[in-house]
């Protein structure tokens, strides 16, 4: 997903501007704060799962679908995002889910959460609030009770605060 | 830092000119240092401005983070405390004879002349009457027991009195909101009257309302007094902040309590 | 450590029923610095266990993704009534535990 660039992209017009427009107001900009604001391409949303998700199941193959993560497009804030994640399966003694992990590739520790079910949960469901470190892929895993995994993502792009808060 | 300063010159930016836009109003003269005071018309609240997830999130008693705070209230009112092992609750009894008492709150204390808030006048009774050791400013069991007492007041309309003993503190209150400050030199009324409902990034800025404080603000990850509130503002137009229970504080709550007359209480509110 | 519990007011014999909790905890991630420059250690609620009478039926791990004073949602079934225990632990040992009682209905 590329939400990632162009919100990027339209905060390095308003520094411009301000560079370019608000003269009085040069002498705060600390040295090096406009390279520091140079472009630089962002690798792309979810390119950390090729190494984080084999670790997560410890080598098993894992294939897309059966998992659906619920997460907003667009988050208030990464401090505190709702997540909720629903797994297809009968949840039945003899075919249920027996864990769900939740994965972040940009947030320093990757394994945000992980739970283990049973089929007397009944309901392969869960949700919870997350930290986001900046906009991302999140993924989820779930392992069944056959020992196969399946994944589900979804993109979100975390905005900031317009005001620095240093209280 | 590098992260939040191309937000900061957003502020700049967008209220380097705000001195000039002057919102039509029903009343006359709105945006000036010396003009009577105004308030926005209509009055909204502040959960009005924030994102509609977080406006769920306040909505909903369950969901609301703000809410275990007053459940903490809920237990120090009735934990005893001091040198007469008396709690809140010795005195006051249960829940119901706080109702109403947030919707008071800057007021002066007949007894000494000061103007307190709803935490400084919880810290004089924990002081004076249970002769308690004093709760910081910010504390949690502060933040919790003013959660919990302001909580009583959900849905009751602000009704401050600004006459008599009161009136020279809500004066010099509400110069100060009008009054220009920090590096970016902005008054409170340049954003709070002139530009409420506007986009500041990825914010939309409100009509600076103190009646969801004490608020659970997802950027604190925690519950924060509207001291803290009016220091975060101060900390973003670049001011020296004020210190936790100062005059400077109290007097422009009171200004503000005043401003948001009417509006009902929505402690503890929920802010992006 | 504060908690508060909500199941629905009406819970099936056999049917699944939506568990949250709430916990206020700070959820310390260790990437923080206090005003001296010190790292502030990591403090989350690693573990959260959810027992119906004795028996688990629910476990998570939580790491410092999870956001301050968690919440968590999931779904358990009850095949009677009974007590629905809910326990966690900190990364500095400090416990906490809710017990909620079950009323089923067929």
């Amino acid at each position: 997903m590329a939400a990632d660039t162009p919100m990027k992209g339209r905060r390095r017009d308003v520094l411009a501007l301000a560079l370019a427009g608000g003269s009085g107001l040069l002498p705060l900009l600390p040295p090096g704060a406009a390279q520091a604001q140079m472009p630089t391409a962002p690798p792309p949303l979810g390119s950390g799962y090729a190494l984080l998700v084999p670790k997560a199941t410890q080598g098993a193959p894992v294939r897309a679908g059966r998992v659906t993560v619920d997460a907003p497009t667009l988050a208030d804030n990464g401090h505190s995002v709702p997540v909720r994640i629903v797994v297809q399966s009968a949840m039945q003694p003899d075919d249920h889910v027996r864990s769900i992990t939740l994965l972040s590739d940009r947030n320093p520790r990757p394994v945000i959460m992980k739970a283990w079910l049973g089929p007397r949960a009944g309901r392969a469901e869960l949700a919870t609030r997350v930290r986001l470190n900046g906009t991302q892929r999140i993924l989820a895993l779930a392992e069944m009770s056959d020992g196969t995994w399946w994944s589900g993502e979804a993109d979100v792009v975390v905005t900031e605060s317009a005001c620095l808060d240093g209280s | 830092m590098r992260a939040v300063l191309p937000c900061a010159w957003l502020l700049a930016v967008v209220l380097a000119c705000a001195g000039c836009t002057v919102r039509e109003s029903a009343d006359p003269g709105t945006t000036g240092v010396h003009a009577a005071p105004v308030r926005p018309v209509p009055l909204q609240q502040g959960s009005v401005f924030a994102p509609p997830s977080v406006q769920a999130m306040q909505a909903d008693e369950f969901e609301n983070p703000g809410m275990l705070w007053v459940a903490r209230g809920a237990k120090l009112w009735r934990q005893p405390e001091g040198s007469g092992a008396r709690s809140c609750a010795d005195c006051h009894g249960d829940a119901g004879s706080m109702r109403g008492a947030a919707t008071r709150y800057p007021q002066v204390d007949p007894a000494s002349g000061q103007l307190l808030d709803l935490e400084g006048r919880i810290m004089q009774c924990r002081s004076e009457r249970q002769q308690a050791a004093p709760l910081a400013w910010e504390s949690e069991p502060l933040l919790a027991l003013t959660a919990w007492v302001a909580f009583q007041s959900r849905g009751l309309p602000m009704q401050v009195s600004i006459d008599g003993p009161a009136r020279p503190f809500f004066e010099r209150g509400r110069e100060r909101y009008q009054q220009r400050v920090g590096q970016m030199n902005l008054s409170c009324s340049q954003c709070h009257d002139a530009n409420w409902g506007r986009q500041l990034g990825a914010e939309t800025i409100s009509q600076g309302h103190g009646t969801g404080y004490p608020v659970y603000r997802l950027e604190w990850q925690g519950a924060g007094s509207l001291q803290r509130r009016l220091r975060s503002c101060l900390s973003g137009v670049r001011a020296e902040m004020f210190p936790y229970g100062s005059q400077e504080h109290l007097e422009l709550s009171l200004y503000l309590a005043w401003r948001a007359g009417g509006l009902a209480i929505e402690a503890p509110g929920v802010r992006r | 450590m504060v908690a508060r519990v909500r199941i629905p007011d009406v819970v099936r014999r056999g049917q699944p029923f939506d568990v949250r909790i709430a916990i206020q905890h700070v959820m310390e991630t260790g990437f923080r610095f206090d005003d001296s420059g010190r790292t502030i250690a990591r403090n989350v609620i690693h573990t959260l266990v959810a027992r119906y009478d004795g028996v688990e039926v629910y476990r998570a791990e939580l790491g410092s993704g999870i956001a301050a004073n968690p919440y968590l949602q999931f779904w358990i079934t009850a095949p009677a009534s009974g007590v629905l225990e809910l326990s966690w632990i900190d990364d500095a040992g400090v416990a906490g535990s809710e017990r909620v009682p079950v009323t089923v209905r067929d």
